[in-house]
């Protein structure tokens, strides 16, 4: 079951090869399993805590504050070293360099100094041979710690009335909002609550600092962003970037939360080695890996919109409140796409949307996911959802009326121009495939017979840009080497998290070398190796890194080509890399014999290789640009079943078209469409998180009390397909990024409980269902309904 | 067994017969795995037995049969010592049984379906797949392999994939693994130290101090040592006590370990007094074992049996520990409050027992007696045709989540009106508790809609709950008075509904 048509990506990538490249079979397109598949099974996969430890390893262990906001008066270090095993103490005061490891802005202590400012806030490390005596220590942090507690900001609500924010508000802005809702035939209006998401990577945030000679620090960190570790570890130890090198083979997960969140880590683990001169772990346990670190940023959307008879949208005014935390972090880019993102699929023409990143006395959010633009997009189709029932429509009806035009309306409020606009028949062929009009019709029908139970379907589409909104952070670098035997390595900056980033990173290489992919090996992130790297992020992977491979693969199979056309006297486009041979006019050569040959003949054999998206610029102030090179579309049909005495809810099925453009490798696709369906299912639904409403403490801080989903949540029916595309832009492989644009889909879970329980006043009255659309949410809503009636 | 010396912890591992001392016995499964063993296939998530990426199986020798059980359980919370006497079996088992450089269809089965990403949930997968392998010859229905891959969480595939595995790995040559090297080296750790184990480490929670640890092998041993040691600390499935350990870094004191006592493992069937069939769960008896027969004995139970905690903390977990833990959100007391049931509490050479309903006296507190202990539990079994029994429990999520609200219900009808009822619930009160007031409302009383309202008023009267992060007092009172209808929806003597058309999750009824 759903496995993409074969053919079809055969046939693709074939019609594609370049020229003087490869005929099919080729890597690229192949349905290869993750470059690690064989390790993982067999646990033999190393992940940071899996290497052997070096002698004299030393176990460190944080002490959180128990307080969401004091003074920090002292920190009895003396008794902490009395303890039974400790064999030291690290506080503020022992970082030789900045204290300091904030992504952009530089409010985020790496330990509390002067100020506590959330429950849960790193304020010293202890270190012990033996880790569970570090952390029975640490977890006693309270009473070697004196706090003058004062008042804390908890909720954004709070944050936002106060005017206390992380970053200055900002605006996106096109047209006369306010006079177009004023001049609109209707009107609605609602403030929304959209909860947060704990990333829940299942390797838990890790460091392994390990001193090197001089003053060089080698820090084995589960990290999406190893250059900014290299950077953060350099400034705590007040040394130059040449003197640390952060690696990383893979993480067990990321989503976002170990792209700038990993940085607390890796600076305390390296102070701790540079400070007693021995190698230091510091592997967090799962609750204080919830308490510590910051995770996607709950929203509060309050609007005002303008529609008319149709249902189309004329004006909006929106406020979005982001719960920051306590520190900027990645708060801001994060609100700007969520600003960038509000258009979701549709036309509006006139729209003011501000943003404001309030500081809260909680953990420093950050990058998960989406960043932002579901959050964005979850506005706008509330808003069409709205619009549907206040008109009598069925909400897909509403959304088909705003969707983006291809030659005309498809001009984003930020200016962009929508170039490639598939949805239309992306759209068509769900809503055919899925026979969205007779399940809504038999739906319907169920719903007038079913007194407890109510179906509820909803189609929901989404565009989501690709690229870093900061322009120079589009950018990567490879290095391809080819050995004498033929074998082939590859290091590039990107990090693999699972996605597969490697895997087709090898496919791309393999393929412009015309071998097999076997001959390909990608190694770890080391910053030694490739440098100034962007984080593995925004989607972006695969096609900086992809294509920074391929550009090395590329020069190497041009110094190749070069030296068989004089060593053969033909012209160079006579030599052809395919099935995994070099083909010279009639001549089919072993790749190996001719890489000897090359070497043989003082041929470099490596390569590095660049890459820079072209064609972006973005105004921060205006809020005005090209911030994508290009955009990815999808759409899902969701059908479920709600109980409307108790708010439990089941998904019956969901149908998924998604564009992936020309897919490089279409099982890790599907992979990552399925994987971010269910993801972006549990935030909507089942996830939520729970801050003690005196304390601020997260009651909600492991499996036990966050519940992501679990095989039972996997819809009977999940019929997931990839859309035949292409990209438009010249993206490696002709493909589109897949991290994160999926993530948006299971919007239509939410929107069926949504429908299903509108089903109870007969779709006269909206449901004002909050997210997490938990049991006792739907039961709210559900309750609210029935009042209205 | 008091002159019992020392002696290490002797298990099985890969194909050797492990002596352990030295550690102290808190020390846990995981640990001992990754930290002394070098073993680091089996990966820790969140050490509290919600994730599964720990998952490993543990192999013993049934006493009744003779047979080798084999039962996948969470290893970042079973102690060391609770190995003793069985065989430990890892990822890295499972790789070798294939042969050199082979893997195990279920885990060629996870390459090519693409179930894994990050690959870090993956040995736990591998682990729960390879016992539903071994445990079933053909392959599971999905939403039953859904069911016993519930202790497994991945943030990575959403799933599909691995549920196709579990499918497809019936689709190569069946291997299996050879247990004869196993059940030889288990039959000889029992020749030479089938014997009650006392080991004795260092407290890890008391730097100096010494923790002693004992697993009785009988139940008159276990009395003896009871009453001797009142204070002691009685461990049962591990799946609470390990993270009071593991999460709150308590000292537990002296431990006696229930798991070893066969006797307390044993489910048997009586009559009442009054001449109802009984069924008489021994304390030691696992969660899944208790739930299954629980379950065939009254389909209505089962829906709640697959969403109680997972399948590696049912093969761990105890009855008796759910109910003699007293947890006002554990799942069984609500149930067994419906069902009449009572416990029988031994203290030395005598028993007695003692109503459910009388057993729970305040938050986390009972009537159990120093020196005392659970020996068994009574059921009884609904047995006349007027009989209505329902059980209903409300979580975030389907599988694996602790209730906001669970409700075991029951009443006997005689033609349209109500003789007795028994309305158990949880997440209402400091402990698990009836709805006396609702009871009253309902006995005497025609089952119609007139008398479900009232009920639900007095509902009303009976609870004050709270509001925590699982859920609100008010949707905690809500959803009860609600589960009331349900259970009036599907039992009225008029045109009642099915399950399936008053629940998302419709119990067998």
């Amino acid at each position: 079951m759903n496995q993409p048509t074969e053919a079809f990506l055969t046939g693709q990538s074939a019609s594609n090869a370049a020229p003087n490249a490869v005929t099919s079979p080729t890597a690229a397109g192949r349905p290869l399993p993750h470059e690690s598949a064989r390790l993982h099974v067999a646990g033999e996969a190393h992940y940071i805590d899996d290497l052997p430890e070096l002698a004299g390893t030393l176990h460190c262990a944080l002490g959180l504050s128990p307080v969401a906001h004091g003074r920090l008066l002292g920190i009895d270090v003396a008794a902490l070293k009395a303890e039974s095993g400790i064999a030291a103490v690290i506080t503020a005061a022992d970082i030789p360099g900045t204290n300091d490891c904030g992504a952009i802005v530089h409010d985020d202590p790496i330990l509390a100094q002067g100020t506590v400012h959330y429950l849960g806030q790193p304020v010293f490390a202890v270190l012990s041979a033996d880790r569970e005596t570090a952390r029975r220590v640490a977890a006693r942090a309270a009473s070697f710690l004196q706090i003058e507690p004062l008042p804390a900001v908890l909720t954004p609500e709070a944050a936002h009335a106060a005017g206390s924010y992380v970053v200055p508000p900002m605006r996106l802005q096109r047209g006369n909002a306010a006079d177009a809702v004023a001049q609109a035939p209707h009107r609605t209006s609602r403030t929304l609550k959209l909860g947060g998401q704990e990333q829940f990577y299942l390797e838990g945030q890790i460091s392994y600092a390990i001193p090197r000679e001089g003053r060089g620090m080698h820090v084995h960190c589960s990290t999406q962003h190893p250059s900014e570790m290299q950077h953060v570890v350099a400034h705590a130890l007040g040394v130059h970037a040449h003197d640390v090198l952060i690696e990383c083979r893979r993480m067990g997960g990321g989503f976002g939360g170990k792209e700038s969140q990993s940085a607390v880590f890796a600076c305390v683990a390296a102070v701790a080695a540079r400070r007693l001169g021995r190698p230091v772990k510091l592997r967090l346990d799962r609750d204080d890996d919830f308490l510590i670190t910051g995770r996607r940023h709950c929203f509060v959307h309050e609007w005002t919109v303008g529609h008319d008879d149709e249902g189309r949208v004329l004006g909006a005014q929106v406020e979005m409140v982001s719960r920051a935390g306590f520190s900027a972090d990645l708060s801001a880019p994060v609100m700007a796409r969520a600003l960038c993102h509000f258009d979701n699929a549709y036309w509006l023409p006139h729209v003011d949307v501000q943003g404001f990143c309030a500081r809260t006395n909680t953990q420093s959010n950050t990058a998960f996911r989406g960043f932002g633009g579901p959050q964005g997009a979850f506005a706008i189709e509330y808003i069409l959802d709205d619009i549907a029932r206040a008109l009598g429509r069925d909400a897909l009806d509403v959304r088909l009326a705003n969707l983006y035009g291809t030659t005309q309306h498809n001009t984003t409020p930020y200016g962009q121009v929508v170039e490639d606009n598939v949805l239309h028949p992306l759209i068509d062929q769900l809503v055919s495939e899925s026979a969205y009009r007779a399940r809504r019709e038999a739906a319907t029908a169920f719903n007038q017979n079913s007194p407890v139970l109510k179906k509820g379907l909803a189609l929901t589409p989404l565009k989501f840009g690709i690229s870093f909104n900061v322009v120079h952070l589009n950018q990567a670098g490879a290095l391809v080497h080819v050995y004498t035997d033929g074998s082939i390595l590859v290091n590039h900056g990107g990090t693999e998290m699972g996605q597969g980033l490697n895997t087709k990173v090898a496919q791309m290489v393999a393929h412009t070398l015309g071998v097999k992919p076997e001959r390909v090996r990608v190694t770890a992130t080391d910053t030694s190796k490739v440098v100034n790297t962007s984080a593995t992020a925004a989607s972006t992977g695969s096609d900086l890194n992809g294509k920074a491979a391929a550009d090395a693969a590329q020069q190497i199979r041009t110094r190749l080509a070069q030296h068989l056309s004089e060593r053969h006297g033909l012209p160079a486009d006579a030599v052809r890399f395919a099935d995994d041979q070099v083909h010279v006019g009639e001549l089919a050569l072993a790749f190996e014999d001719v890489v000897m040959g090359a070497y043989m003949a003082r041929v470099q054999l490596w390569s590095d290789g660049f890459y820079a998206t072209p064609k972006l610029h973005w105004n921060r102030e205006t809020m005005t640009g090209r911030p994508f090179y290009y955009f990815a579309y999808g759409a899902a049909v969701s059908e479920v079943l709600v109980d409307t005495l108790t708010g439990e809810w089941k998904l019956l099925q969901a149908d998924v078209l998604h564009d992936v453009g020309q897919s490089i490798n279409p099982a890790l696709d599907i992979g990552q469409v399925e994987g971010a369906f269910i993801q972006g299912m549990g935030w909507l639904t089942s996830e939520e998180l729970y801050w003690h409403p005196q304390s601020g403490k997260l009651m909600t801080h492991a499996p036990s009390t966050y519940k992501i989903p679990t095989a039972s949540d996997l819809p009977e029916a999940f019929n997931v397909k990839l859309f035949a595309n292409r990209n438009v832009e010249d993206s490696i492989h002709r493909s589109k990024a897949v991290g994160e644009p999926p993530l948006l889909l299971p919007l239509s879970v939410f929107f069926a409980i949504r429908d299903a329980v509108s089903a109870v006043g007969s779709h006269r009255v909206s449901p004002p269902l909050r997210a997490p659309a938990t049991p006792e949410a739907i039961l709210d809503a559900v309750d609210a309904v029935k009042a209205a009636l | 067994m008091n002159d019992l010396s020392p002696r290490p912890i002797r298990f099985v591992h890969q194909g050797q017969i492990r002596d352990v001392s030295g550690l102290p016995p808190t020390t846990t499964v995981l640990q001992w795995l990754r930290e002394h063993a070098h073993c680091t296939g089996t990966k820790e998530g969140c050490a509290e037995g919600d994730c599964g990426a720990c998952t490993v199986v543990v192999a013993e020798t049934d006493p009744a049969t003779g047979e080798l059980k084999r039962r996948t359980v969470n290893s970042c919370i079973q102690f060391l010592p609770t190995l003793d006497g069985k065989a430990l079996l890892t990822v890295e088992d499972v790789s070798r049984s294939a042969g050199p450089d082979r893997l195990h269809p279920c885990q060629e089965a996870m390459v090519t379906c693409h179930g894994s990403q990050c690959g870090f949930c993956t040995p736990g997968f591998v682990m729960s797949l390879w016992h539903s392998y071994e445990t079933h010859a053909e392959p599971l229905p999905r939403p039953a392999l859904a069911d016993a891959l519930s202790g497994n969480l991945c943030r990575c595939t959403g799933y599909r994939p691995i549920l196709d595995a579990g499918e497809q790995m019936y689709q190569a040559p069946r291997v299996t693994m050879d247990m004869t090297p196993v059940r030889a080296l288990l039959s000889d750790l029992h020749r030479t130290g089938a014997a009650s184990l006392v080991y004795e480490g260092p407290n890890a929670a008391c730097p100096g101090a010494v923790q002693r640890f004992h697993a009785p092998r009988t139940l008159s041993e276990l009395a003896a040592l009871r009453a001797a040691r009142p204070e002691a600390r009685l461990l049962a499935g591990c799946t609470d006590v390990g993270l009071w350990v593991t999460k709150q870094f308590r000292d537990l004191g002296e431990v006696i370990y229930l798991g070893r006592v066969d006797e307390l493992q044993q489910i048997s069937y009586s009559t009442s007094p009054s001449g109802a069939p009984c069924l008489d769960i021994g304390a030691g008896v696992t969660l899944e074992e208790a739930w299954s027969t629980l379950s065939e004995a009254m389909p209505a139970l089962r829906e709640v049996w697959l969403r109680f905690a997972s399948p590696p903390v049912r093969h761990a977990g105890t009855l008796g520990g759910n109910v003699a833990n007293g947890s006002p959100i554990g799942d069984s007391s609500p149930i067994l409050l419906a069902l009449d049931a009572s416990v029988v509490l031994r203290h030395g050479h005598t028993t007695r027992e003692l109503p459910l309903h009388a057993f729970y006296l305040d938050y986390m507190k009972n009537a159990m007696q120093p020196g005392e202990f659970l020996q068994s539990i009574r059921v009884l079994l609904p047995n006349a045709a007027g009989e209505r029994l329902r059980a209903y429990k409300i979580a975030k999520r389907r599988d694996s989540d602790i209730s906001a609200v669970c409700a075991g219900l029951w009443l006997a009808l005689d033609g349209d009106t109500i003789t007795a009822a028994r309305l158990g619930w949880g997440g209402m009160a400091a402990t698990a508790r009836r709805a006396v007031a609702t009871e009253a409302a309902l006995i005497g009383q025609p089952w119609t809609e007139a008398t479900l309202r009232r009920a639900q008023a007095a509902l009303r009267q009976d609870f004050q709950p709270l509001s925590d992060l699982r859920a609100t007092a008010d949707y905690r009172l809500r959803v009860a008075t609600n589960l009331l209808e349900r259970f009036w929806l599907e039992t009225r003597p008029d045109a009642p509904l099915p399950a399936a058309q008053a629940q998302v999750w419709p119990a067998t009824c």
